[in-house]
């Protein structure tokens, strides 16, 4: 049996589904599960064999944490859970026993995407897009998380960002937020926005904070990996900021404190007389 | 001189400002604008938009409004007598900036510091005068971290609560002698007053009186401060038992530490070394053991020594208790439990969680996510004994990097 689950609302299409197919005995290995357009399946003619008929209350917990893991890139992830959702139901397996492999690979896929998302909060880069003669500024961004996160990802923007209209474009759907209604849409547009004035002084901002006397480039690259530098308009600086480091730290090492010149001499007169009337 | 353009103001006003290690922006109240009324969400776990080539993470707009500065502390680029270039924000400038590249999603907030331009108290008066704006004007939701100057104006303290998250205090240097010798305007009784005066209105504003009034809003995120490391002859032990009285006098959130690190234009009575990162690192780790390990500070090292920097401050402790091992894990109480190196709060939870139901065995610590190679010879529990292990004269060698590997660079 083939199961053809929507782009948008895949995991909320998967619980109905999955609910639907335990109640009427489905077993798992005759499910073929995928997301958009269906795959040919060879054997979607032979009939069935079915099993007893399940119906499944699970803990809260238990539903979050696989609604997460079901955002994977994992392509096996809908077939995997709908096992796993069976075996809780007949109390094969019990949640939180991170001893048995299938509920720890689905925990582990859960932090990935949690991280996923979490990064995607971090990451995205607004240009500005605002339209002359606009009431309210319009912003734009491109991004490419590594799951299928956009979904959960959006609502912390319209949250944060809730009085300007803002757009979310991934190279598979856009979330968009228009007069206060936030939408996901399939994404018709792959161009990256045009180009900020503002990303200028940002990249100013990110050259000096650095600190070229505490160089750790893989403490860096532990949180920032170079996958996400694409879309960071401040990466490209990151290259000579490390090439230079050495070099900087030396001056400053060699370059003695100089006697002060005439106009700060001035100018220390001038604070120790104010020091003094206070 | 030509005046400076925004962008150069930023360059010298940010570089002025990395010596500051906070860059927290979580806690405090949750806020958000999903309805239009305003900018800006904040509360729960923080986020890092970035992280520089130095691994610190990039979470506030971390500037000072200013570089001049009436003070001439020895260890800091903005002294009085360094001949570094000067710049000096607007009110709106800093507004701007914050509020820009917050739509734009690079920051969380602003954490903003300043120099001592004229007197603290107009200092202060034009720093609380940004973050009113912010939240007035510009109906900003995101954190705000406001560095209290201590000689300040209580009024002006209670104004600065009133619109940030966070306040925070430098103490600056571990010791009254070395704060007196580099920092020669600075008191430990004024910052000492200040920190006490922002720990009471904190409490202040959680209660509420008999008839149901409240004190003002005031810095729900509370108070840090820092500690500069290596600019004078402190020692961990010392470092160590004033961050402990000062969590536990002023309610602090967390003390940071910064490795002294060569700056441009130094003072010459100052050590021009490599700043000592990883003793740095070090302190934080103890700092964590005495937060969240139940740890004291007499207990991680004597007063008048230092840290070991070949292996950390827990398992330091371990090797030199190893009468209390190995623990039973299917035992051991939860206090014990955290002592064991290789174990954290969460897997120690994980282990009570599990032994409610069964008895734990070696095969299950992989799942439970402890680092087993560290916590094994301090540990026994069905398919797991030590046997002579604790005892082992080379147990310490087992875990401490070989020379060459010393270096962080």
């Amino acid at each position: 049996m083939q199961v053809v689950l929507p782009r948008i609302g895949t995991v909320a299409a998967w619980r109905a589904e999955a609910r639907r197919l335990a109640a009427a005995g489905v077993l798992p290995e005759t499910v073929l599960w995928s997301v958009g357009e269906a795959a040919p399946d060879l054997f979607a003619a032979s009939p069935a064999p079915r099993a007893a008929s399940v119906a499944f209350r699970l803990p809260r917990v238990a539903v979050e944490s696989i609604e997460t893991a079901l955002m994977h890139a994992d392509p096996e992830r809908f077939a995997r859970a709908y096992v796993l959702v069976l075996r809780l139901a007949r109390q094969e397996a019990i949640w939180g026993d991170r001893s048995d492999p299938a509920l720890h690979r689905l925990l582990e896929q859960e932090k990935a995407v949690r991280r996923d998302i979490h990064q995607m909060h971090g990451f995205v880069r607004f240009r500005e897009v605002t339209p002359p003669g606009a009431n309210r500024r319009a912003f734009a961004a491109w991004f490419e998380p590594a799951h299928h996160i956009l979904e959960a990802a959006a609502p912390f923007f319209a949250r944060r960002f809730g009085d300007m209209d803002w757009l979310i474009a991934t190279p598979t759907l856009t979330a968009r937020f228009e007069a206060g209604e936030l939408e996901i849409l399939e994404t018709a547009n792959r161009a990256t926005p045009p180009v900020d004035a503002t990303e200028d002084l940002w990249r100013v901002y990110f050259a000096n904070i650095f600190n070229p006397a505490r160089l750790m480039v893989n403490a860096m690259t532990s949180h920032m990996p170079r996958k996400t530098w694409k879309n960071l308009p401040e990466a490209a600086l990151i290259p000579d900021l490390i090439r230079t480091a050495p070099e900087r730290v030396a001056a400053m090492r060699a370059a003695e404190a100089a006697a002060p010149g005439p106009k700060l001499q001035r100018r220390l007169r001038a604070i120790s007389a104010q020091r003094e009337g206070r | 001189m030509a005046p400076r353009t925004l962008s150069e103001k930023l360059a010298l006003l940010a570089d002025a400002a990395k010596y500051d290690a906070s860059c927290a922006s979580s806690g405090g109240e949750r806020r958000q604008s999903r309805d239009g009324s305003g900018l800006g969400s904040s509360g729960g776990a923080g986020i890092c938009h970035a992280w520089a080539p130095d691994g610190r993470c990039i979470s506030l707009l971390k500037i000072l409004l200013t570089n001049f500065c009436i003070y001439d502390c020895a260890y800091c680029i903005n002294r009085a007598s360094s001949g570094v270039a000067r710049a000096r924000f607007t009110v709106d400038e800093v507004v701007t900036l914050t509020v820009e590249f917050y739509r734009r999603n690079y920051i969380e907030g602003l954490f903003l510091s300043s120099g001592i331009l004229r007197s603290p108290d107009e200092t202060m008066a034009e720093m609380v005068r940004v973050a009113r704006t912010l939240r007035e004007r510009e109906h900003f939701r995101g954190y705000i971290h406001l560095k209290t100057i201590p000689d300040a104006a209580p009024e002006l303290i209670a104004a600065a609560g009133k619109w940030a998250d966070r306040l925070s205090i430098n103490v600056e240097l571990p010791t009254e002698t070395a704060l007196t010798r580099l920092a020669p305007e600075k008191s430990l009784r004024t910052i000492h007053g200040a920190m006490a005066e922002v720990k009471a209105r904190g409490e202040a504003a959680k209660d509420c009186t008999a008839r149901g009034t409240r004190a003002p809003r005031f810095a729900p995120a509370g108070q840090s401060t820092q500690m500069i490391i290596g600019a004078d002859p402190a020692t961990d032990g010392q470092i160590l038992r004033r961050s402990a009285r000062l969590y536990g006098d002023f309610a602090l959130r967390r003390v940071y530490y910064s490795a002294f690190s060569p700056i441009p234009d130094a003072a010459r009575t100052l050590p021009l070394i490599r700043p000592p990162l990883m003793r740095e690192h070090r302190l934080y780790q103890a700092d964590w053991l005495m937060r969240n390990y139940g740890f004291a500070a007499d207990e991680i090292t004597p007063e008048t020594a230092m840290l070991d920097l070949e292996i950390d401050p827990k398992l330091a402790w371990a090797l030199a208790h190893r009468a209390l091992f190995p623990l039973d894990l299917n035992r051991a109480p939860r206090e014990l439990l955290l002592r064991v190196p290789g174990l954290g709060p969460r897997s120690v939870a994980r282990i009570l969680a599990a032994r409610r139901y069964r008895s734990l065995r070696y095969e299950d610590l992989k799942a439970i996510g402890c680092v087993i190679g560290k916590a094994e010879p301090f540990i026994s529990l069905p398919g797991w004994s030590p046997r002579a292990l604790p005892d082992a004269e080379n147990l310490r060698a087992r875990f401490a990097p070989p020379p060459e590997q010393l270096s962080l660079f």
